[in-house]
């Protein structure tokens, strides 16, 4: 048994049942914290009546969920119907199983990888799962059969292919950086140190790649100030309006775990993964079982930033216009990311490339010539032209 | 008709150009909810944690249940005089006048039934009322469980003075001292108008 499970096969299956066992509780407690802060924010205190501190809300809210009549309305297309929440359900969770957990153990003389797969191509898989997540938003939208579910797939839709685009091009831009497409490869490289104190993670190397990134990530999520599909103002809850009971709550469920997923994959991608410099059982010559629950500690720890990070942002920015959102992707970042590819392909041909001066330098030269252009041109933000003029007229009854 | 100088075009303000950028403006947004989350955190928030806890009311004109005010001796000090129920915007004061038992008034209510699901706690009867006799109490947690027992008679609105007696002590001096207030409601004579 023991055999077994020091094995790759094994290791990889136990850490898949963990990993899905603690994400499901990671979740409900991601939901749990997001009314907190978002009580915290607007001056009230949150749930606080179920268990001490409100900590017991989650399984309060799970049961109400489970015991709630679950509504199949009549209209709708039924298979796409109860497909549509699993196919979120599923595809958000396994994202998780390319994320390099805890660098590597050393047990009996063999090297393990903290690992559900290790595929050589893991960026590309996670990539394409995280675009197959709109899936579950489009087909929810469609097989509602109802107006205001299908504008907020069709929104999601168009929203999902704006943002793939310069999502794809800083990812590239990593890979180009780092020479491979394999995650605990992008993680090594980041455990080196500049002038020994520094450590050379991505996000020090292209801090505007990681912030553009970090846009994309919140509107493949849907996360405020991108949650256009859900729009209750306007689209009464989007694409989930039809669904009830345990359906609603899968899509609830994958909109977290979306977010855990992406949260973990921008840490290994800009911030070294496991990694944190000075401490010795973050560095990848670390193999003991010690040193592996530290590193997946420490990678939680980012997680758990990044989901607050979220979360900060969603109780505090508006939501954008839809042709406010279709401009930033298509008229902001995807002209700067276009700009960061080409000047990393420049350094890459005189291997500057990991050069922290010309890397940032190029950052820097793309921010300001983006900023210089929205700050002079005389574009106005509203989405109309300048020669349209009022854009209402009243009058005053009298 | 509407004509041309009654229309009034608006257009929106336009934006600075660090305004156009966005990102300060973001990062001025997110500094002032950390603030609101920081302080929340450490028990500055806006709640009120109802059952346990209470809001701080302003006990002298705060308008809530009513009640019907007893005199010195404990007798309602009520006259029958009709002036609520005739104030009452929403209709919901009902009285019954009967011959008073009491030598220093003519007329005191049989029955005064008020009705406080019909009520909207505007508190006309109480500016209406010439004797201070009914008014409007700090109390707000009325429950009940059928309409009829939402209406509450003359017993039950004086039993909330006795309540709320110490809460909101009668107004002193109070008309109905019927001493030394100008004894216009004295029977026996001794008028000093």
């Amino acid at each position: 048994m023991w055999e077994f499970l020091t094995s790759q096969m094994g290791i990889s299956i136990v850490l898949a049942a963990v990993v899905f066992g603690v994400m499901q509780g990671v979740v409900a407690y991601a939901i749990y914290f997001e009314r907190k802060i978002a009580a915290w924010i607007q001056d009230r205190c949150g749930p606080n009546r179920v268990g001490p501190l409100g900590l017991l809300q989650p399984i309060a809210d799970g049961l109400k969920f489970v015991f709630k009549e679950d509504v199949i309305p009549g209209q709708v297309d039924k298979i796409l119907f109860v497909l549509a929440p699993t196919i979120m359900f599923i595809i958000a969770f396994i994202g998780l199983a390319a994320i390099p957990w805890g660098g590597q153990w050393e047990v009996g003389g063999k090297l393990l990888n903290i690992q559900v797969a290790n595929p050589d191509i893991g960026l590309l898989y996670l990539l394409g799962v995280g675009s197959m997540g709109v899936y579950g938003v489009v087909l929810g939208g469609w097989a509602s059969n109802n107006k205001y579910s299908f504008f907020g797939a069709i929104r999601a839709t168009a929203q999902m292919l704006s943002y793939e685009i310069p999502m794809g091009l800083c990812i590239v831009i990593v890979v180009l950086t780092v020479g491979s497409l394999r995650l605990e490869d992008i993680i090594l490289p980041q455990t080196q140190y500049w002038f020994g104190a520094i450590p050379q993670w991505n996000i020090f190397l292209h801090p505007l790649v990681f912030l553009i990134l970090f846009i994309t990530m919140l509107a493949e999520a849907n996360r405020a100030p991108f949650d256009l599909a859900e729009a209750e103002q306007e689209l009464v809850g989007g694409f989930h309006t039809e669904y009830s009971a345990l359906k609603f709550g899968m899509f609830f469920l994958g909109e977290y775990a979306h977010m855990i997923t992406a949260s973990a994959f921008i840490s290994v991608m800009f911030l070294g993964g496991w990694h944190l410099p000075w401490l010795p059982w973050a560095q990848p010559e670390a193999t003991s079982l010690a040193a592996v629950i530290t590193k997946m500690l420490i990678l939680g720890g980012k997680v758990v930033g990044f989901l607050f990070l979220m979360m900060w942002i969603r109780w505090t920015l508006p939501r954008f216009r839809f042709d406010q959102l279709m401009r930033l992707a298509w008229l902001g970042l995807i002209p700067m990311t276009l700009g960061l590819f080409m000047i990393t392909v420049g350094l890459l041909y005189f291997g500057l490339h990991r050069n922290w001066v010309w890397t940032c330098g190029g950052d820097a030269v793309i921010l300001a010539l983006s900023l210089l252009y929205v700050a002079v041109s005389r574009r106005e933000i509203t989405g109309r032209s300048p020669g349209a003029g009022a854009i209402g007229v009243g009058a005053v009854a009298g | 008709m509407i004509h041309d100088e009654d229309i009034l075009e608006l257009s929106e303000p336009s934006l600075s150009p660090s305004e156009k950028l966005f990102l300060p403006q973001i990062l001025g947004g997110m500094v002032t909810t950390i603030v609101h989350m920081g302080k929340s955190m450490v028990g500055q928030h806006r709640t009120v944690q109802y059952p346990e806890q209470k809001r701080e009311l302003r006990l002298e004109n705060y308008r809530g249940v009513h009640r019907l005010n007893r005199d010195e001796q404990g007798r309602v000090a009520c006259v029958a005089c009709f002036m609520c129920a005739t104030a009452c915007p929403a209709n919901c004061i009902h009285i019954e006048a009967g011959e008073s038992p009491w030598e220093d008034r003519e007329k005191y209510p049989v029955k005064f039934d008020l009705d406080e699901l019909r009520c909207i706690f505007c508190g006309m009867c109480e500016e209406a009322c010439p004797v201070d006799a009914i008014e409007l109490t700090p109390h707000y947690d009325l429950v009940g469980r059928s309409r009829e027992e939402m209406i509450l008679d003359k017993e039950e609105l004086l039993s909330v003075y006795d309540e709320t007696r110490e809460l909101k002590p009668r107004k002193n001096p109070h008309i109905t001292g019927y001493e030394g207030t100008g004894g216009r409601f004295h029977a026996n004579g001794d008028k000093n108008d």
